[in-house]
């Protein structure tokens, strides 16, 4: 049965996070207005039920599977993307290899100065 | 038995939810198989080799993407809990993400102006039309809201749903190899930057390549991006002249 309460807080945030959206008609996606509505949870609850866990990290471990129903997709597409072939494949390259880089570098700058704690070696290690 | 009888169950098969649900099994089952055989290769992420193995078998039984879906709805559901379930990574790092909060939100602002910028700048250099240009523009965010920022801006929803597919895989591709060139090797970083740039796709290769804290970090920071992309985007096409 935890399992199945696990899945139940999961859909149940969704849910709340789907009726957020449309009542006050947010820009964001439903699921991820239930992520914080799980978020707040969790720190109000002080920990994660050991349900919730198995359910929760089971889908997590599966995540990139859970992307292929969406990304064949693209295959409606083709038509779209020949017309514009070439800008969008060297817009998408480099833009995407800049962000990157871009980010990395700001974020790692930024964090040079946040000392490292004891506890993240630990959490690192366990997962 | 008979060629007849052969094609009424092919007919009975490719109807039902049950052929197209297991074809997605077993092809990502092959390509994970495949992408460990060959030294776990970012350049065949198994994402993209299932997309472009479940793409060659569809147009080869002259299936079209409707019917796929029908089964393939089943794996795409669990999108949405498992978007949730991210609160769960979050939630154990909660003390890191606090310490780390300024330069998070620095980042990602860093991060979103440059994505923006050098889609728009880039695909108007190549001289795309205009419609692409703004197509391309939200190509990190996550699809759902991808597609609302096109959608008020005057471009094609469905096309940036594929352009934010095509990013998410590049990300995975050129994620390692950038890190490698910039020397980044904090997890939390590269996770953030996963997410950021790849959003979900990011968000998985993260999860699966990096590790738990990565995963996190990239939870947040497609979460937190395609958030604040929805405010930032609009004006900064706008001083592009669009």
């Amino acid at each position: 049965m935890p399992l199945i309460a696990g899945m139940s807080v999961l859909l149940g945030c969704q849910f709340l996070g789907e009726i957020l959206v449309h009542g006050f008609q947010l820009p964001v996606p439903g699921p991820v207005v239930g992520m914080v509505v799980l978020l707040v949870g969790l720190m109000i609850n002080g920990r994660v039920p050991t349900g919730l866990r198995t359910s929760g990290e089971g889908l997590l471990r599966y995540l990139t599977l859970l992307f292929v129903p969406a990304g064949v997709g693209i295959m409606v597409h083709f038509d779209l993307i020949k017309a514009d072939f070439w800008p969008i494949v060297v817009t998408l390259v480099v833009s995407t290899a800049l962000t990157l880089a871009v980010t990395a570098k700001v974020m790692s700058w930024l964090t040079r100065s946040v000392s490292k704690d004891p506890r993240d070696e630990w959490l690192e290690e366990r997962s | 038995m008979s060629v007849p009888v052969l094609d009424q169950l092919w007919v009975y098969l490719a109807a039902s939810p049950l052929l197209h649900l297991l074809v997605t099994f077993l092809a990502f089952m092959g390509a994970s198989y495949l992408n460990r055989l060959l030294g776990g290769t970012p350049f065949l992420h198994p994402v993209v080799l299932t997309i472009v193995m479940i793409i060659a078998f569809l147009m080869l039984t002259d299936t079209d993407y409707s019917t796929y879906f029908e089964g393939a709805q089943f794996i795409h559901f669990l999108l949405g809990p498992a978007t949730v379930a991210l609160a769960i990574p979050l939630y154990d790092y909660r003390e890191r993400v606090r310490r780390m909060l300024m330069p998070i939100l620095l980042s990602c602002v860093a991060g979103i102006v440059t994505a923006v910028t050098s889609a728009v700048g880039v695909a108007m250099l190549m001289g795309a039309s205009r419609e692409t240009v703004l197509t391309l523009s939200p190509k990190s965010v996550t699809s759902p809201i991808a597609m609302g920022i096109v959608e008020k801006l005057g471009g094609i929803p469905s096309l940036a749903a594929g352009m934010v597919l095509i990013t998410g895989s590049l990300g995975c591709a050129l994620g390692p190899v950038v890190f490698r060139l910039v020397r980044v090797r904090d997890p939390s970083v590269q996770g953030f930057t996963m997410g950021l740039a790849a959003h979900g796709f990011g968000t998985a290769y993260s999860f699966s390549s990096i590790g738990a804290v990565a995963g996190a970090f990239a939870g947040l920071a497609m979460g937190l991006t395609g958030l604040l992309t929805a405010f930032i985007l609009p004006p900064l096409v706008h001083l592009f002249g669009l």
